[in-house]
């Protein structure tokens, strides 16, 4: 128990300086919060692909556009599948809340299998495009796009790793406090690259229609 | 060996990599040879491995870390300063109607290197050193909020300065000034490994950086001691947590832009090309979005110093508090808004160069209060001259000097007429050197005694500062003229005789300084010789301000048996005016984090990869990553990284300090 | 973040950190739900035409995206004002403040760079 008094009367008892009987830190108690700055920095990352994709997104070099090789039914299915592990993520979260190892893991499954065929399809369409010539070295355009997009694909993949490692921690020992901080991590992690994501599919494929 | 073979093995590196035929280069090898053998031959005869291992380059202490971190950067210090020594006598050699020694490919890599490494790889060690070795003790924790983390940081430090040095006997360094603008830094101009040196050295020692700054704030945060709320904090500790803000907010900049230069370098894509769509402009844009945030970084820990060294040693709290915290923050804030000014000559227009001129000037204003409230501290105090005291005082004079020659240059009229200019050299070595080095230099003789348990010798630290002194304003002075006479920086030669004399001064306050670096060295030996003399037996050598003060020094590893309760600004010099009296019993058992060798080894793979990306080694870059990635993965099953350090033992630490106390009583 | 001496909570007693804000099913289903929506209409908006004029159309997308994150930040991402005693928010918007000025910056930056500076930006397209 503590005594915090301030000296500021007369006759007061003497200030405390030191914690006699320490509830020390909680395990971890730091980790929420690092792992959130860490994200803000990912962000930040991103912000200055963002900002090459806006001020090169526009030089195509007399080479292709986006109308020529951007195929919106294609990203469609992409954000749907992105979004959708985005909630299968939450369902595992409220399984993981209640303790329950089996519903938990069943969630990561379908959630790392939408991750999985985001990164596929998304692999797809670049095996497409760079079949047809639109390679990132052919303009500032393409080279930008490649980036943008393909660092935040990078990002899903390590994503779907961790996934996977989580997935054989929880089943080996638990769902022990450190496994759940761990999943509330990367539970921040997936839902920032679904933000990410928005920021892709309207500025770099809707915007790019306009052009 | 069939060629095709050789490439899939050795990449592109051959023995041509290895410079036999430069002379200043065999030499130096032959003396880092010698040198390093010395020492790797004492540590062997005094079968100090062991120990090395076990109690430094394993550590997760933060005091430790910390003192590692110093050591890194005064190794790194003298390999920067070889640099600006070559370029001065280069210089002074070459401006009579000579040649001097340098051939023009060496040149341009030592001042690349020089800039690198004096930013690099000594002014943030310093920075990030002090900051580990101080914060934790200010604030009352035990160690920062991740500790395993902050060893990877420091190791990630150390493989950035491994590779950079590497570059002198393999291979060669970049050419391009140390920011490595595009076009000339695209694999078309620079297509040796030089650029590739620079661009990983520079991304793995950023990912420490990173990490750090993460680690920094989460400590200040969470882990303050009871009662210790944000206008509580010790100056120190609040620069502390807005130069992590910053590091957090700047280095992904930084990371993104050199991945994106990688990118141009190693598939061929357009960002800053000159055809395709690239656009080099883009990348200066970039690189000073981080860049001027940076020179922040440098600079708060050392306006952080200078507040504690003024208030201890003139006896009384810090003049306007308040105003210092608001200054510290409003600097941060505006650190972002300021970035064009680097490059006001690249042709924006004045709409924008007025904005950015105009923000510039402002930046000065917070500076300024700040100048004042140590003044107004030194006002009516008791002042003691102590070394750390004295480094406080140069710096007033000189960082003044340096911030208004800043003023002049934010005048974007008159920056295009010294815009890359040796006056523009001289502003930013004025405030680097005044500002950032004295304040290390003055934070590094003020808490050495609490890092080590003696105090640095003070005859051989006014030597040290007298010669940096008069050094800097000898070597810089005369720039600043030959800035206004029109001389352009990073020359070789220089086709004006008279502007010889000014080039001889330079050199003569290089030697000096030379000289003062030489006594620092003299000085830390001389001092571990007179320890005993020199010994800091209450913990509290300077009659200071701050908790650090009230542990031993140095600190047992768990700094406070009884974390600290807060009352005050000051808190220690509270509890003695209070007439604390230390708990003697009633110790519990403390919760400490195991050494672990994962950052080292995390950080050794870190560098093979490097190494094998900048020679296109491309087996050895994937095994590497793999061998780093499971390494990681590894590290996160176990779960068994704590152990708890018994009360028993606890009280015998404290009793032995009890002894020691009332001995020196 | 706290200004004044709660700061003793920071080291609790006894007082157990749950670490971040948790979801509902409700709270998730909303967002996910809103999510779809503030999909579907861009993308409609942007594939069929509907909207002729590009500006308006482009200035539409982008506002259904700033308010799709807000959504996800809220409901997937559980940023209040009291998580971490108001660290989460504000580093949030500190961050959000760094973007916005390394996007617009560098925007009004190269755009005035690139119009004075380089040759003229039709040729700049056209040139392979």
């Amino acid at each position: 128990m503590t005594v915090l008094t301030d000296t500021a009367t007369a006759g007061a008892p003497a200030p405390v300086f030191y914690v006699a009987d320490e509830h020390e830190h909680p395990e971890g108690s730091s980790t929420y919060l690092g792992f959130w700055i860490y994200v803000m920095s990912d962000c930040l990352i991103f912000a200055c692909l963002f900002a090459t994709f806006g001020v090169l997104g526009g030089n195509f070099a007399a080479g292709p556009a986006p109308k020529d090789v951007f195929e919106l039914p294609i990203v469609a299915v992409n954000t749907a599948m992105l979004l959708l592990s985005s909630i299968t993520y939450g369902f595992s979260m409220l399984a993981m809340d209640k303790n329950k190892v089996g519903a938990t893991l069943g969630w990561l499954v379908v959630t790392a299998l939408f991750g999985a065929a985001f990164v596929g399809i998304e692999l797809h369409e670049f095996a497409g495009l760079i079949h047809e010539g639109a390679t990132p070295q052919r303009s500032a355009f393409l080279s930008s796009f490649f980036t943008l997009v393909g660092t935040h694909g990078l990002h899903v993949t390590s994503g779907l790793v961790w996934m996977v490692v989580l997935m054989v921690q929880v089943a080996t020992k638990g769902l022990v406090q450190a496994n759940k901080r761990r999943l509330l991590c990367l539970s921040m992690f997936w839902h920032f690259l679904d933000v990410v994501w928005i920021g892709v599919f309207t500025f770099v494929y809707l915007l790019g229609m306009l052009r | 060996m069939n060629p095709t073979l050789q490439k899939e093995i050795f990449g592109r590196l051959t023995l041509d990599a290895i410079p036999y035929h430069e002379p200043i280069l065999i030499v130096t090898f032959i003396g880092v040879a010698v040198a390093g053998l010395v020492v790797l031959g004492a540590i062997t005869y005094l079968r100090a491995w062991g120990y090395l291992w076990k109690e430094w380059f394993t550590s997760v202490d933060h005091k430790k870390i910390g003192v590692m971190y110093l050591v890194l950067a005064t190794i790194m210090l003298l390999r920067g300063f070889a640099d600006a020594l070559m370029m001065r006598m280069q210089q002074a050699l070459a401006s009579d109607g000579g040649q001097g020694y340098l051939p023009a490919h060496h040149y341009d890599q030592i001042f690349t290197a020089h800039g690198v490494i004096m930013i690099f790889f000594v002014a943030m060690p310093f920075v990030t050193g002090l900051i580990n070795l101080v914060m934790p003790l200010q604030i009352g924790a035990r160690d920062v909020s991740f500790p395993f983390l902050n060893s990877f940081s420091f190791w990630m430090t150390v493989a950035g300065a491994v590779l950079t040095m590497i570059s002198l006997f393999v291979g060669e360094y970049a050419r391009t000034g140390w920011l490595a603008y595009p076009p000339l830094s695209e694999a078309a101009y620079s297509a040796d490994a030089g650029v590739d040196y620079y661009i990983w050295g520079l991304q793995i020692a950023g990912i420490g950086t990173l990490l750090s700054g993460i680690n920094m704030i989460c400590t200040i945060v969470k882990l303050r001691a009871p009662g210790m709320t944000l206008m509580r904090m010790p100056v120190f500790t609040w620069t502390a947590l807005c130069t992590n803000i910053l590091i957090v907010a700047a280095f992904p900049v930084l990371t993104a832009v050199l991945a994106l230069l990688s990118l141009d370098r190693y598939l061929g894509f357009n960002f800053f090309s000159n055809d395709f769509g690239g656009n080099p402009m883009m990348y200066v844009n970039l690189i000073w979005i981080w860049g001027h945030p940076e020179v922040y970084i440098l600079i708060l820990p050392a306006f952080g110093v200078f507040s504690e060294v003024t208030a201890t040693f003139s006896g009384k709290r810090l003049f306007g508090y308040t105003s210092m915290v608001y200054a510290t923050l409003v600097i941060t804030i505006l650190s972002y808004l300021v970035w064009l000014h680097h490059f006001f000559t690249m042709g924006s227009g004045s709409s924008v160069n007025s904005f950015f001129g105009i923000t510039t000037m402002i930046i000065s204003i917070p500076t300024g209060a700040k100048m004042f409230n140590w003044l107004f501290t030194m006002y009516r105090g008791r002042i003691r001259f102590e070394v750390p005291m004295m480094w406080t005082i140069a710096f007033m004079l000189t960082f003044v000097l340096g911030g208004m020659t800043g003023v002049m240059l934010a005048v974007p009229p008159a920056d295009f007429v010294l815009h890359n200019s040796l006056f523009l050299i001289a502003h930013f070595h004025n405030v680097i050197i005044g500002g950032v080095l004295f304040g290390m230099f003055a934070g590094v003789n003020y808490w050495f005694p609490k890092a080590f348990g003696f105090k640095l010798d003070p005859f051989w630290g006014k030597m040290s500062f007298w010669f940096w002194v008069s050094g800097f304003y000898f070597a810089f002075m005369p720039l600043y003229v030959l800035g206004f006479m029109g001389v352009t920086r990073r020359l070789r030669v220089i086709d004006d005789p008279s502007l010889h004399i000014w080039f001889l001064i330079a050199a003569f306050g290089a030697v000096l300084v030379l000289i003062g670096i030489a006594s620092f060295l003299i000085q830390i030996a001389v001092s571990f010789k007179n320890r005993e003399a020199l010994a800091d037996t209450t913990g509290d050598p300077w009659n200071g301000r701050t908790l650090e003060w009230s542990t031993s020094s140095p600190p047992p590893a768990y700094n406070f048996a009884f974390t600290p309760v807060v009352h005050d600004i000051d808190a220690w010099w509270d509890m003695k005016q209070h007439g604390y009296v230390r708990p003697l019993e009633g110790f519990k058992p403390i919760h400490m984090p195991k050494n672990t060798a994962a950052g080292l080894i995390l950080a050794a793979f870190a560098t093979i990869f490097g190494f094998a990306m900048i020679w296109h080694i491309w087996w050895l870059a994937i095994g590497s990553f793999a061998a780093a990635i499971a390494t990681g993965i590894a590290h996160t099953f176990n779960y068994h990284r704590d152990f708890y350090i018994p009360a028993a033992e606890i009280a015998d630490t404290e009793s032995e300090r009890t002894q020691v106390l009332s001995a020196k009583a | 973040m706290s200004l004044d001496a709660h700061a003793l909570d920071e080291s609790d007693h006894g007082h157990h950190d749950d670490g971040p804000p948790h979801g509902t099913l409700q709270s998730y289903l909303i967002g996910f739900g809103l999510s779809v929506v503030l999909t579907a209409i861009p993308f409609w908006l942007i594939m069929s035409n509907i909207i002729a004029n590009k500006a308006l159309a482009a200035i539409t997308v982008m506002a259904f995206a700033f308010v799709q994150i807000i959504v996800h930040v809220i409901y997937f991402l559980h940023v209040d004002f009291k998580s971490e005693r108001g660290w989460t928010i504000m580093t949030f918007i500190f961050t959000v403040v760094i973007l916005f000025i390394t996007l617009s910056g560098s925007l009004w930056v190269m755009y005035h760079l690139t119009s004075n500076m380089a040759p003229t930006s039709a040729v700049m397209r056209q040139m392979p």
